[in-house]
């Protein structure tokens, strides 16, 4: 197979089900006087792939980040898995348990292994005997196809394969939700590919996946909802097709003449 | 498809090759040091650069040399290493001033510190108890040195019997124990102790609020502590037989090293939780640990010293007598403590936004990150600052000569005042041997730091 070649997609393995899993209602933040947020609303159900895309300084980053709280909200109502996002720390230890999140600059521990960044939560925080968190950060790490690169330290590996390796910390504690944030924005072309296939296979897994990328070739092919933000508001949400083909509001219009353009 | 057939993948890091023989060995280190620097003569600019490098280079040998042979002259070839005849200062001084060395004769007078070994050593710990110095010395010297030979089985077991049973086991020895600790104030530790606990595990179970919660840690940190010292406490009032030494008979290398390390092996921990209090979001415990380490910071150590001597004993009730070295102790822990917070929150401040970020998102908990991903990196970046304190601290130890104690150094300056041994070669002698045995514990702990930074950094850098 060819490096060029596409990567099927089977539509079928996608299935969306009734339940909610993050409820975002009038939800609004600021940044000390900077209104970065304003009235968000966002159902996501399960099995959803959701790409978020907008211009620089919009506010996507902002608001995944509230979604597992590295950001707090100050106006309205988070629920994750059913479960309402305040100043009840242990209530967040373990959302962000259940939520996996992937940043664009990959953020892994440069003083451990891949495959004990991989393994640390799963031994500290879903108490798992060291021997079977080995063997599961070792399948995770074959999900993302890099198990030979177990042992080396962060430091030692491409940007990719940071970057997988970054996933498969995300996935190793099981998440029943995946936040990406332009995961690929810090990579050389050819690494692209490798870790949005890598992020293909996990959306015909079925996972919950929220992403906010500029990726818009992705967002097509994977995408069963695109959401476009400006100045901290949904502007414009749809499916990617009349998303592409039809936007609705003019914002939406100049912002992909622009990034479609070249 | 990527295929998963990784059979050509390289497992090893090719090694390193012998750089070639001119850029190798003595020849090559010479030349790229020493010579390349003045050996050009392709026109004249260099050809006088040169010239004023060869004459920098002599001068420079010539001083340098001169004070290196006057100090090796003194120290090893004019010295005099032993007094058959037991003539004390005798056997150290000229004819002129009343010896039998030739006149004019300078050199180190070696006996007069193997006289005094002892003193230099144990101080006037008595003579028939120091095989219970001896065994602390040794277990010390075990125990440290096995903890940090690298590929020994179980070190970090054995590190940290030396942190917490050692300490203990020390005080038992140095002192005899057999100490007056009242069942009121054992029953009283037990008490805090399990009220801690029990407040942990209310917390633990969200019965007080969530707030508090997140002392739950904090909680049963303070709860085994106090256990810990209980313990202690009944262990130190056993009477093991062993006869009472007054810590005010401890003197030489002993009170240097008890001073050094419980300052060193105090620092660390308190350092920490002083640095990670003082950036945490929590008001209370921010404006603490500010107040705390600024305050420190801002005295001198001899204040602080003398301050605990002095000033302390007024503030106390009567009769309650509280041990001058103990105090001192305390005085040099906290002092220590607030330096190294400050280096530990170097480090802290230097770890980037993401680290912490990348903790909390796989769902760790504030002091699971702190312990497993912040901690062990930003202590390993301020590596150079923490020895700079552990080696600033057993060099400042010497201050407590000022409250009366005597160690290392102390110690020396009393045997100088011995008459017997009166001459001019017995201050000179004294100082050197202090000095190389200071230089001796500070070159350790820096060569270990050094070896610590290159082992850490190699996964990463
Ligand atoms: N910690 C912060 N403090 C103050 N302002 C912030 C902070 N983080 C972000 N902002 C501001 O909030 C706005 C939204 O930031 P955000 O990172 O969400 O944008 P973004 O849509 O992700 O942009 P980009 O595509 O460049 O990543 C920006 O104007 C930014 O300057
Ligand atoms: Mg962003």
């Amino acid at each position: 197979m060819t490096k060029e070649e596409e990567k099927e997609i089977d539509q079928s393995k996608m299935t969306i089900s009734e339940e909610v899993v993050i409820k975002v209602e009038q939800m609004n933040k600021w940044f000390g006087h900077f209104h970065v947020l304003r009235d968000i609303n966002l159902t996501v159900n399960k099995g959803e792939r959701i790409v978020i895309c907008g211009p620089s300084g919009s506010g996507k980053s902002t608001l995944i980040r509230c979604i597992n709280r590295l950001e707090e909200h100050q106006k309205g109502l988070i629920e994750v898995n059913g479960v309402e996002l305040n100043d009840d720390v242990k209530k967040i230890d373990k959302i962000r348990s259940e939520v996996g999140m992937v940043f664009q600059s990959f953020n892994l521990f440069p003083h451990l292994s891949a495959l004990e960044n991989c393994s640390l939560a799963p031994i500290w925080v879903r108490k798992m005997p060291k021997k079977e968190a080995d063997d599961l950060a070792m399948k995770y790490l074959e999900i993302v196809k890099i198990p030979e690169q177990a042992l080396k330290y962060p430091g030692q590996l491409s940007g990719g394969q940071q970057q997988r390796v970054a996933i498969a910390r995300a996935l190793c504690m099981e998440p029943k939700i995946m936040l990406f944030d332009e995961p690929t924005s810090a990579l050389d072309p050819e690494m692209i590919k490798e870790v949005l296939d890598t992020m293909i296979d996990l959306a015909q897994g079925g996972m919950t996946m929220l992403v906010v990328t500029h990726e818009m070739g992705f967002a097509r092919k994977v995408a069963n909802r695109v959401i476009f933000m400006d100045e901290g508001q949904i502007v414009e949400q749809n499916n990617p097709n009349d998303f592409f083909n039809n936007p609705q509001s003019d914002r939406t219009k100049l912002f992909l003449s622009q990034i479609l353009d070249h | 498809m990527r295929n998963n057939n990784y059979k050509f993948v390289q497992k090893e890091v090719i090694a390193q090759q012998p750089p070639p023989l001119s850029q190798a060995g003595v020849t090559g280190w010479l030349w790229k040091n020493l010579f390349s620097s003045m050996s050009n003569f392709s026109s004249i600019s260099a050809a006088l650069q040169s010239i004023i490098m060869i004459i920098l280079t002599f001068v420079l040998l010539y001083f340098c040399g001169g004070q290196l042979y006057s100090l090796i002259d003194f120290a090893l070839i004019s010295a005099v290493w032993s007094d058959p005849e037991v003539l004390k200062r005798g056997s150290c001084t000229t004819v002129d001033q009343g010896g039998s060395l030739p006149s004019g004769w300078s050199g180190a007078c070696w006996p007069f510190i193997f006289a005094k070994k002892k003193l230099l050593i144990y101080g006037r710990y008595p003579a028939e108890e120091l095989w219970r110095v001896n065994l602390v010395y040794l277990t010390l010297f075990l125990g440290i040195g096995y903890t940090l030979f690298e590929g020994a089985k179980g070190r970090q077991w054995t590190g940290l019997a030396m942190l917490t049973i050692f300490p203990l086991f020390a005080l038992i020895l140095l002192t005899g124990a057999n100490f007056n600790i009242s069942w009121s104030t054992n029953l009283l530790l037990l008490g805090l102790s399990i009220l801690f606990i029990f407040f942990g595990e209310l917390t633990r179970r969200n019965f007080l609020g969530n707030i508090i919660s997140e002392l739950t840690s904090l909680f049963y940190i303070c709860g085994v502590t106090l256990f810990l010292i209980f313990i202690a406490a009944l262990l130190l009032s056993i009477d093991y037989g062993l006869s009472y030494v007054e810590t005010s008979d401890w003197g030489g290398l002993l009170v240097t090293l008890v001073v050094a390390i419980t300052g060193i092996v105090a620092s660390l921990p308190l350092g920490i939780i002083l640095a990670l209090g003082r950036r945490s979001n929590m008001p209370i415990a921010r404006t603490i640990s500010t107040i705390f380490i600024e305050f420190w910071r801002g005295i001198p150590l001899i204040t602080v010293l003398f301050a605990s001597s002095v000033l302390l004993p007024l503030f106390l009730p009567d009769g309650v007598d509280f041990n001058k070295l103990l105090r001192a102790l305390i005085g040099v822990m906290l002092f220590s403590a607030a330096y190294m917070a400050e280096v530990v929150r170097g480090g802290l401040q230097a770890m980037p936004r993401g680290q912490f970020e990348g903790a909390s998102a796989v769902g760790l908990s504030y002091f699971q990150s702190m312990r497993l991903i912040i901690l062990p990196q930003a202590l390993t970046h301020v590596i150079p600052g923490i020895v700079n304190t552990f080696i600033g601290l057993f060099k400042d130890t010497t201050l407590v000569l000022i409250i009366g104690l005597f160690d290392l150094l102390g110690q020396a300056q009393s045997t100088i005042a011995d008459a017997y041994w009166s001459s001019p070669a017995q201050a000179p002698t004294a100082y050197l041997t202090v000095g190389i045995m200071f230089f001796v514990f500070c070159f350790g702990m820096s060569r270990y730091s050094m070896f610590m930074e290159r082992k850490l950094s190699r996964g990463h850098k």
